[in-house]
């Protein structure tokens, strides 16, 4: 059994947060470079331009890219073979997101669904960090983080449809979210999509789509063709950068498949915004 | 085509009125920022027949909540917040004489139109921005609402903070015509 200490953990996660928030991924960069490349409309590509330049700026000095440092989202799988000595790994992985969005200099952005009171004064600060936990075999403990914004969240959605939707009625689901959010999520957008499983299921999957390097492949083949067939797609709204008009509304879409129930086709639509803030980390 | 203009704040109803969707506007002077909970708070305080916190005539809001400053700096990252959440409190601000939001994303009718009735305009800032947008604010001080923390009232000095018209004095949509342009039927 291999041990693995408490504050260890707490230190990687402290510092993942700090730089994520004004590190954009390479891949992420690299997807904003191709849409600035590709971009037909002067106003967008003008946009895309102040977007790269940003990116510079929260790099070079150390300032988040986004005033929206968003509430931290954790896929964790822990290894059958590994032991957290001195806490619990839930404690640990909250305790670096305190330290993380206090030390850096990060917004607290958590609050009563309905007082809308700021929780810093009573469960801590942007606590507690949404985290979702696996178990796998070895003996390693393997974290992926995002930063999840807000405007990008309010536009994604989730619905179960009958079998008899099939493909295209996948397509024009996505389809009809993307369009109707138009400029509020911040394009040019990652869009991850839960196909099957149960309700919670795809959305919890389609959460999860985001965290893939954007330009990756799906493993797949047919979901990596579907993937192709709907962000051709959703590039045809004209939405462009920030709502402007343009072609690049879409940098990528990511799909995770489950099998699901007989009696349904869920799916969910999770959005994410330009500045796809995610990292992974191997303890 | 799209005009690029520098404006002072407060704004008149012959700066607002010379603006179309898709100019550049560099704006500089005093702005206000509030979100969601500070424009429920100035709301219910017109309700109230109080006084606002800061003198409304004339005056921008900002929808952001900003990243704590790092020491030595006046703001922390402060780029703009979607603006629909906004659509229930603005109409009402207008008509007490705001001139200039700045936000991202779609605004309703009503307050399209109150834009249109009373002469004021809604500026796009590149959401997402931050870093970058942070840098033309040169002071901030909380007037308002300490307690709601990153959605308190700021009032913010700027210098050259660039925006881009969205919804003109004319009934006139940025995001219309642009998606227009680039929309594959």
């Amino acid at each position: 059994m291999r041990e693995i200490a408490y504050e260890e953990i707490v230190k990687n996660v402290r510092d993942i947060i700090v730089y994520s928030a004004s590190n954009l991924p390479e891949d992420a960069l690299n997807a904003m470079k191709n849409a600035y490349e590709n971009e037909k409309s002067p106003v967008s590509k003008e946009v895309l331009k102040q977007l790269l330049e940003n990116a510079d700026i929260a790099s070079s000095e150390k300032r988040p890219l986004c005033q929206d440092t968003g509430l931290a989202v954790f896929f964790v799988k822990i290894g059958a073979d590994v032991k957290v000595v001195g806490g619990l790994l839930k404690d640990a992985i909250n305790e670096g997101t305190e330290k993380g969005y206090v030390e850096g200099y990060l917004r607290a952005s958590t609050c009563h669904p309905f007082t809308r009171a700021n929780n810093k004064d009573t469960v801590g600060y942007n606590l507690p960090a949404i985290i979702h936990l696996d178990i796998v075999e070895g003996d390693k403990i393997d974290i992926e983080y995002a930063a999840k914004g807000g405007g990008s969240e309010n536009v994604s959605r989730a619905r179960v449809f009958p079998p008899a939707a099939g493909k295209e009625g996948v397509i024009e689901y996505v389809k009809e979210c993307i369009s109707d959010a138009g400029p509020n999520p911040c394009p040019p957008l990652t869009v991850g999509v839960g196909i099957g499983g149960t309700f919670e299921k795809a959305v919890i999957s389609s959460k999860h789509a985001l965290f893939r390097d954007i330009g990756s492949k799906n493993e797949d083949p047919e979901m990596d063709e579907l993937e192709g067939v709907i962000l051709k797609e959703l590039n045809k709204l004209g939405i462009g950068t920030m709502g402007m008009g343009g072609t690049e509304t879409v940098l990528a879409v990511h799909i995770e498949s489950n099998p699901c129930h007989i009696a349904s086709l869920p799916v969910s639509v999770n959005v994410q915004c330009h500045s796809s803030r995610h990292t992974h980390i191997t303890l | 085509m799209s005009t690029t203009y520098n404006l002072t704040t407060p704004l008149s109803d012959e700066d607002v009125n010379k603006l179309k969707s898709g100019d550049i506007v560099y704006l500089s002077g005093t702005i206000f920022t509030a979100r969601d909970a500070a424009h429920k708070r100035l709301v219910d305080l017109l309700d109230a027949g109080k006084e606002l916190p800061f003198d409304i005539k004339g005056a921008i809001i900002y929808f952001v909540g900003p990243t704590p400053p790092k020491p030595g700096d006046p703001i922390g990252s402060a780029g703009p917040t979607t603006s629909y959440r906004m659509d229930s409190y603005s109409p009402r601000l207008i008509a007490e004489g705001l001139k200039g939001m700045i936000g991202k994303g779609k605004r309703n009718k009503d307050v399209t139109d109150a834009c249109q009735e009373h002469k004021a305009v809604y500026f796009g800032a590149t959401g997402g921005a931050g870093a970058l947008l942070g840098k033309q604010i040169v002071s901030a001080e909380v007037i308002a609402y300490e307690e709601l923390g990153p959605e308190a009232v700021r009032k913010l000095e700027v210098v050259d903070f660039p925006v881009t018209v969205v919804n003109d004095t004319y009934g006139a949509d940025l995001y219309k015509i642009g998606r227009a342009q680039y929309e594959v039927k």
